[in-house]
This record gives C-alpha cells, sequence and structure tokens, in this order.
C-alpha cells in the first residue's frame, strides 16, 4: 500500500466527522459492492456513500437491504466472487448480523465494516460504549479501533490492504458520537491500494461446493487455521500500518518510555485520558498509556512489556470484569480494572484525573466502576 | 492456508439425505397446479422443480416444512402424514 500525496506529498485538509472520513476512505478503496442497512449512528457513513454512487463519484453497487442479517449476507456473497465489499454498522445492526459475521470470517473472505460502537439494549440506549464491537472477538474477525477521525480514515484504508491480503475481515470501531458524529480536521490522503486478491473466487459455471458440511476434524482445522493467521496477521497490520499512516502497528505507546504506571484503553475516549496523563506528568508522575489500536489480533506482546502497575479501562463488561481487563490479564500481567463510561456515560478529562490519581495512590480496588 | 474444509467437490447428499426427517409429506395436484412457480421460489430447501404437469418435489431433500402449502395460491399442496 502506498500513500499518494494529494500535492507536496501531503493531502487536502478537510473538517469531517469520524462517519464522513470513514466514507472518503472507502471511496478512496473503490469497493464494487456496498451493502448496508441503517442504524444511528453508523448511517451517516453509508447516506455518504449511497449519495457518492448515486452522483457517479463512486462506481459501486449499492445494495439497500432489509436488515443488516442480509447486508452482511450480500457483502458475503459478493467477496465470493471476488468483489471488493464494505458495510457499516452499530449495537443492535451488529447484533442482527451476528450469525453472517461467523459465515464470512469462517469463510476466509476479505471485507471491512465500519463499526460506530454502541450500547446493546436493554434498557434502551443509543450512546457509545464499547459493547457491541467487543461481540465480535471469537468470530475470527480483526479488530481495530481508532481514536481520531484521521485514523479512522487511515485505519479504513488499511483494513481494505491488510484484509485482502491474509483473508480475514476488518472491523474499524470508532465511538458513537464522541467520533462518529464530531468533527475534526482530517487529511484527505489518496492511496494506492494494490489489486483485490483473494484465496479463492466462486464464479458462474464453477463445479465447487462451498461450505459443505464438516466434520469435527475439517471444522477444527479451519478454525485453527484462522486462529493462527489472525494472530500472524499483525506483521501485515504493522506493515501496512507503517507504509499508511504510523500510528505504531498495533498499539499505541503514549508517554510510557520511563513510565512506572500504565494505563490501558482503547477507542475515542483515550484522547481526554491523555490529557489527564499529561497533568499527572507536569506533577512528576511517570505515568504513561498503552492504547490499543488493535482487539484482535490482542496486542500480547507490547502489554507483556508493561511496567509492573497497569491500570485498564474498559468500556464493556464480561460479568463483573472489564472485558479488556481480562484480556490484559490473559497475558500474565497483574492488572487493576475499571469499567466506566458504559451507555455514553460521560467521562471527561476531570473524571480521567481522579481515576489516575487514585490508580498512582494505590487505593483502587481490583475491579471497580465508574458509577 | 488450507481451503480443504471450505471449498470441496461438489457431491449430492454430502450431509446425508436429509428428507428423512420429514413428519409430513407435500403432495401436489396436477389438477389444481397451474405452474405458477410461486413454491420453487420459497422452498427454503430449494427442492421443487418444474415438471411435466405441474411441479415435482425430490423428497431426498424436503424436510416438510409446508411453505409450500402455504405460498400456493391454488390450493394445490396438501401436508399427508409420513
Ligand atoms: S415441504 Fe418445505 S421443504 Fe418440502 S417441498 Fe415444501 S417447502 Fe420445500
Ligand atoms: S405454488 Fe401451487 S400452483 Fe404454483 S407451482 Fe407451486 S404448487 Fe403449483
Amino acid at each position: 500500500m502506498r500513500a499518494e500525496g494529494n500535492r507536496n506529498g501531503s493531502g487536502v485538509k478537510r473538517l469531517l466527522t469520524s462517519n464522513e472520513a470513514i466514507a472518503e476512505a472507502v471511496k478512496i478503496a473503490k469497493p464494487d459492492v456496498i451493502a448496508a442497512y441503517p442504524i444511528t449512528p453508523q448511517s451517516p457513513i453509508v447516506e455518504k456513500l449511497a449519495e457518492m454512487v448515486e452522483s457517479g463519484e463512486l462506481d459501486a453497487s449499492f445494495v439497500r437491504v432489509e436488515s443488516e442479517h442480509s447486508a452482511m449476507a450480500v457483502i458475503h456473497g459478493a467477496a465470493t466472487a471476488g468483489a471488493r465489499v464494505f458495510t457499516a454498522t452499530s449495537s443492535h445492526g451488529l447484533a442482527y448480523m451476528f450469525e453472517m459475521c461467523w459465515w464470512i470470517a469462517g469463510s476466509r473472505l476479505p471485507a471491512v465494516m465500519a463499526v460506530a460502537t454502541r450500547s446493546i439494549g436493554a434498557p434502551w440506549n443509543i450512546h457509545g460504549d464499547h459493547t457491541d464491537i467487543m461481540s465480535l472477538r471469537d468470530a475470527g474477525w480483526i479488530i481495530g479501533m481508532a481514536e481520531s477521525a484521521q485514523e479512522a480514515f487511515d485505519m479504513t484504508l488499511q483494513a481494505f490492504a491488510v484484509s485482502e491480503v491474509v483473508n480475514i475481515p476488518f472491523a474499524v470501531g470508532i465511538d458513537a458520537f464522541t467520533m462518529s458524529h464530531t468533527a475534526e480536521i482530517v487529511e484527505i490522503r489518496n492511496a494506492k491500494l494494490p489489486e483485490r486478491r483473494q484465496a479463492y473466487r466462486i464464479l458462474p459455471g464453477m463445479e465447487v461446493a462451498v461450505n459443505a458440511v464438516t466434520m469435527g476434524e475439517a471444522r477444527m482445522k479451519a478454525r485453527y487455521d484462522l486462529a493462527i493467521d489472525l494472530e500472524k496477521s499483525a506483521e501485515v497490520i504493522e506493515r501496512t500500518d507503517g507504509e499508511f499512516g504510523s500510528y505504531g502497528g498495533l498499539v499505541e505507546k503514549y508517554r510510557l518510555e520511563d513510565a512506572e504506571y500504565a494505563v490501558v484503553m482503547a477507542g475515542g475516549w483515550c484522547g481526554d485520558a491523555k490529557d489527564a496523563i499529561d497533568m499527572l506528568r507536569d506533577e512528576g508522575v511517570r505515568i504513561g498509556m498503552l492504547r490499543l489500536r488493535f482487539i484482535r489480533p490482542f496486542p500480547e506482546k507490547a502489554v507483556k512489556e508493561l511496567p509492573s502497575e497497569v491500570l485498564v479501562v474498559d468500556r464493556a463488561n464480561t460479568g463483573i470484569k472489564g472485558i479488556l481487563g481480562m484480556e490484559t490479564a490473559a497475558c500474565g500481567v497483574e492488572v487493576k480494572n475499571v469499567v466506566a463510561g458504559i451507555g455514553g456515560l460521560d467521562v471527561g478529562i476531570d473524571d480521567f484525573y481522579r481515576l489516575f490519581g487514585k490508580f498512582v495512590d494505590g487505593k483502587l480496588e481490583k475491579v471497580e466502576w465508574l458509577i | 492456508m488450507d481451503l480443504s474444509p471450505i471449498l470441496s467437490e461438489a457431491t449430492v447428499a454430502s450431509a446425508g439425505e436429509t428428507g428423512s426427517w420429514r413428519n409430513y409429506r407435500p403432495l401436489v395436484s396436477s389438477e389444481l397446479c397451474s405452474k405458477c412457480g410461486n413454491c420453487i421460489v420459497y422452498c427454503p430447501e430449494g427442492v421443487i422443480f418444474e415438471g411435466v404437469d405441474s411441479v415435482e418435489i425430490d423428497y431426498r431433500f424436503c424436510k416438510g416444512c409446508g411453505v409450500c402449502r402455504e405460498v400456493c395460491g391454488q390450493k394445490a399442496i396438501e401436508m399427508v402424514p409420513e
């Protein structure tokens, strides 16, 4: 993958929400087929793409489906025939397409999906947290989490490049509203994506059975291959990130070099948390952040290199624990874990400052909920 | 990457003849059937085919769900216990 500067090596700067930034990136990737069903707060992504298709700016088939299950089924079918494909969803939409998410991953088809991460009911809530995208963890997808509109743009282009090399679908997460509907300055850089490639294509006239019934051995083998290839995709992610974006690969290390205390987080709220880290740094506290750009493959290596005092702040839970807290602990790291910001509950710079102060003072319980 | 679990030779009944699960058998009346093709489209198993006087059902795979009877405007399909 190669960046192509529009002028003097740099791109045009525009004020865009993360939703709009993703639509601009998809336009550059030139997908053949887009299928989607609207759901808040993702809808502006596919509305923008529909406008582009309508105006002729983007030469793609836009398939208007009656549900997210069909959206994923359509891009699954199109990808099987060799099309570059895109969809976007959120929350209940992701829940509704969940079955097909497993099919496309198990079929080893490249695809890109944006997820404006939002709470899943009940109780009814349209605001941000990471509950929806975390449910994809076991399905066999690459799961990236952007922090800014610029990163949403860059990661979407990286997603097409990575997915088509490793034959694994790629979800790009952006936080509902605080990113999806919040405008930032984004540099639109053209990217030269390689031609669509994939492990196999099924075309009319071919006589072959796809995903016929298997017995345990074949299924186990397929699942194992996918798990191994998902782990190995880290190399492709790092290489692609180096070519276009340079965020640090699977993780971004923020003020971690000499840190005694490390905070592990993912997503849009990391920006506010970094401001709180800066405030504590000004007071002489050696604290930094490991921002997980990826949930799958999980950045185990970077997590293992953390200093001994680790706090993981989660926006999604499993039982009483945070999901990232559990994942980090599973790498053999001793963690304090805080669950916060569920259902869009605001966590601002001051909240992070107080929370991190409590962590540094050794006053946090093993698991706490910020309510 | 080993694609053998995903792609295989196209064979009939690789998962067995699933029609053996059926409790009710759809019977098509060639007198009533207008060959409109509705049931062909709606059969979830894709086992109804156009025949000479009416449609024909491949009973090796028909699961007896009765969707064909529901969608038949001519009431040409009757479900009878196996
Ligand atoms: S009973 Fe169901 S499976 Fe059998 S032919 Fe009718 S629609 Fe198809
Ligand atoms: S729907 Fe009824 S009338 Fe139409 S083809 Fe089927 S059996 Fe015949």
